[in-house]
């Protein structure tokens, strides 16, 4: 019997190495085929990568930054783009980091010895800021169009960009918006223990005390994979509050709603970009209804070309835009933009064309501060009503933004093939 | 910390812990007779928990009454899991079975990860959103607070629980399993088929998972393809705290990891719950390395 026992306390052990490396690497990232047909041989071929977790829990967000980034290239190869006089033809190397910080580094590295001139991704802030190192050595440009840790542009690397507003921006509208917007007074906050979760959990809690309002009891989940809420969520029934912050992804706060409801909490729920899906409606079912969540940048309503970017998406792939989509798709035209505008594919050349231009996508405008932030990047509010996302509030965003936000975007569909037009020479 | 809140974690530990004993249960039937910590059952519970959901949705939209539905789903997934379950022992691990301990261990991991893909084909990457089909609207009782989807759970565990400890003791079947479990070579001797036992383990352990496949989905309201995974990792835990291949060691195991976790959280935040859950199992093994319950051989099966 002894002996059966230590076996057991063996396999215990093979049973949770396995574990951490079945978590670190699901599956082989899939081998992507190129976007298009080798291209003839006078032609000058530009490899543009992308990342983003296409397996794991998040895996239909990565699929949706992907299907974006590859729609742009499609494009930008329809039209025939010239790079300082010479016809060029992308191609498009998809990878797959799982979420994972380990399989980001690595796929990161797979990515440069590929020699690609430029990353769009990665899609998770735990993701981005390893692999930023990575492309930072390589000395190529790395735009991410849904990381949004402060920290990622805080490591004075030239070449990191994103697409969308930081945490710093995103939880201080959460913070506020709770208590102004929400009538908040006792706020509670849980966080997924990720870098994106616990940074804007952070900001929230600042924003939260500066606007008065105060945090009751600051949570925390397992991981990013705990289904079992129950347990911290009594611990937070206990304190009597009048709203929950969630830093998470919508996979966590859809059965978190449905849990708090089951526990008879009538407290309001917000959280952020992460949350602010389709998928959270079908997962928080009834029990979302009211919920709240951020979304860095502006609604689709709102969004210059937006309804006409849905559209084609949904044309091209036949499926909705979940999330990203339209700052994926605008991250990689603002990459082959300054790539033109450069008139080189040389890394330092494109990171300074971006530094110094003003880029209008599908979804903005986007004008870039030393350290690689958006200038006056916009927040919406959303909440659930009737089972959709409704806007409850713009906060921020460039005045430049105010006149479009007026005219219905879906009266003026624009050409299909409109890459971003810089607005602002250099 | 005022008493509410232990009360009620405790309840939620109970829901929690029954759902874990059901599948450690599974862990520790088959490493009662074949000394297999059988890695691939943390998917079966999973493939249960989405058959089980598609079928009640394909069936609530054709009209069929809510509990009708359950149950019925309920069944095809645990007859689904039963044949996954007897299919995997018969194809990856009867043909191990006289081999080193390490290469049925090692296969187990590669079902499991197979099982893992085969319900990324199936059903897809997608969270799926698990229907209400008991309701969840909270009941007041005193100072806690649950709702009739937990109080199934809690009987419905209890009442299988009950049920294989009586298969096990009071039939042929479990006599014949318990031969087994005690000596091989000799049961077959005794005109045991041995391979059939070995099967109906696997079904019966399977079946099982496939409850509380579906009980777990319900409680937390989502399934999807990965949660087996932790889910099993906690429930072998849960065998190997109670004393590995005795059935009341998994029952007990189960509960009180379950109870570990959640009253755990009253000294701890909830980042820690799961390591505060395996300090406990190590602090259990240091003293006890049979396991709490592991001294009494004889009941193995």
């Amino acid at each position: 019997m002894k002996q059966i026992n230590k076996f057991a306390l063996a396999t215990l052990a093979v049973a949770v190495a396995a574990g951490l490396a079945a978590c670190g690497k699901k599956e082989e990232p899939k081998a992507q085929a190129p976007a298009a047909a080798p291209a003839p041989a006078q032609d000058l071929v530009v490899k543009i990568g992308h990342v983003g977790p296409t397996s794991g829990q998040i895996a239909h967000l990565g699929k949706d930054n992907e299907n974006a980034a590859r729609l742009a290239v499609e494009e930008a190869n329809a039209k025939g783009i010239t790079i300082g006089g010479k016809k060029v033809k992308f191609e498009f190397l998809a990878e797959d980091d799982a979420a994972d910080p380990k399989q980001a580094t690595t796929v990161a590295q797979k990515l440069v010895d590929a020699k690609v001139v430029g990353v769009i991704g990665h899609l998770n802030s735990g993701t981005s800021i390893p692999a930023s190192a990575i492309y930072n050595t390589a000395g190529i440009p790395q735009i991410t169009p849904s990381a949004t840790n402060p920290k990622l542009t805080a490591q004075g690397f030239k070449g990191v960009f994103r697409t969308v507003a930081n945490d710093v921006a995103q939880g201080g509208a959460i913070g506020t918006f709770a208590v102004k917007g929400m009538g908040g007074k006792k706020i509670a906050i849980i966080d997924d223990k990720t870098a994106y979760g616990v940074g804007l959990a952070d900001e929230a809690e600042k924003a939260i005390k500066a606007a008065g309002g105060t945090v009751v009891i600051r949570e925390a989940l397992a991981n990013e994979k705990e289904q079992d809420f129950k347990g911290v969520l009594t611990k937070v029934k206990a304190k009597g509050p009048d709203v929950i912050m969630f830093g998470g992804m919508d996979a966590q706060m859809g059965p978190m709603m449905k849990q708090m409801k089951a526990l008879g909490i009538k407290a309001k729920a917000i959280g952020g970009d992460g949350a602010q899906t389709g998928e959270f409606i079908k997962l928080a079912g009834d029990a979302g209804e009211g919920a709240y969540a951020t979304l860095a940048g502006l609604p689709k309503e709102k969004m210059p070309q937006g309804q006409a970017f849905y559209d084609k998406y949904k044309a091209k792939f036949n499926v909705d835009v979940q999330a990203y989509a339209p700052f994926t798709y605008d991250a990689t035209n603002i990459l082959i933009e300054a790539m033109q505008k450069a008139g080189s594919t040389e890394g330092a050349k494109i990171i300074d064309a971006i530094k110094g231009g003003t880029f209008t996508g599908a979804a903005g405008t986007y004008a870039y501060d030393d350290k690689g932030d958006m200038k006056d990047g916009a927040i919406t509010v959303f909440v659930v009503k009737g089972g959709k996302w409704d806007v409850a509030e713009v906060i921020g965003g460039p005045k430049a933004a105010a006149p479009a936000a007026a005219a219905p975007a879906a009266a003026a569909p624009a050409p299909a093939a409109a890459p971003a037009k810089e607005e602002k020479k250099k | 910390m005022s008493i509410d809140v232990l009360l009620q974690q405790i309840v939620n530990g109970l829901v929690v812990g029954s759902v874990y004993a059901l599948v450690a249960l599974g862990y520790t039937m088959v490493y009662g007779i074949l000394q297999l910590i059988n890695f691939a059952h943390g998917e079966v519970v999973m493939i249960g928990a989405l058959t089980a959901l598609v079928l009640a949705k394909w069936l609530l939209g054709a009209g069929v009454p809510p509990m009708i539905a359950l149950l019925l789903a309920i069944l095809i997934a645990m007859a689904v899991c039963a044949a996954v379950g007897v299919l995997v022992e018969r194809i990856a691990y009867r043909p191990l079975r006289n081999a080193p301990r390490l290469a049925p261990l090692i296969t187990a991991i590669g079902v499991s990860i197979f099982l893992q893909q085969i319900a990324i084909l199936v059903f897809g990457r997608n969270y799926f959103s698990f229907p209400e089909l008991i309701s969840k609207t909270p009941i007041e009782i005193g100072h806690i607070t649950i709702n009739m989807n937990e109080i199934v759970i809690l009987i419905t565990s209890v009442a299988l629980m009950a049920g294989l400890l009586w298969l096990v003791h009071n039939t042929k079947i479990g006599t014949a399993m318990r031969a087994t479990a005690e000596n091989q070579k000799v049961a077959g001797l005794m005109g045991i088929d041995i391979n059939k036992i070995i099967a109906i383990t696997f079904a019966i352990g399977s079946a099982l998972g496939a409850i509380a496949g579906v009980m777990v989905a319900s409680n937390y309201g989502q399934a999807h393809y990965y949660m087996g995974f932790m889910l099993g990792l906690k429930a072998f835990t849960a065998a190997v705290m109670g004393g590995i291949g005795n059935l009341w060691g998994a029952m007990v195991g189960g509960l009180i990891l379950g109870l570990v976790e959640n009253v755990g959280l009253i000294f701890v935040r909830g980042d820690y719950k799961d390591i505060f859950a395996f300090v406990v199992l190590v602090a259990v093994l240091i003293f006890r390395p049979q396991g709490l319950i592991g001294e009494r051989v004889a009941e193995r099966a």
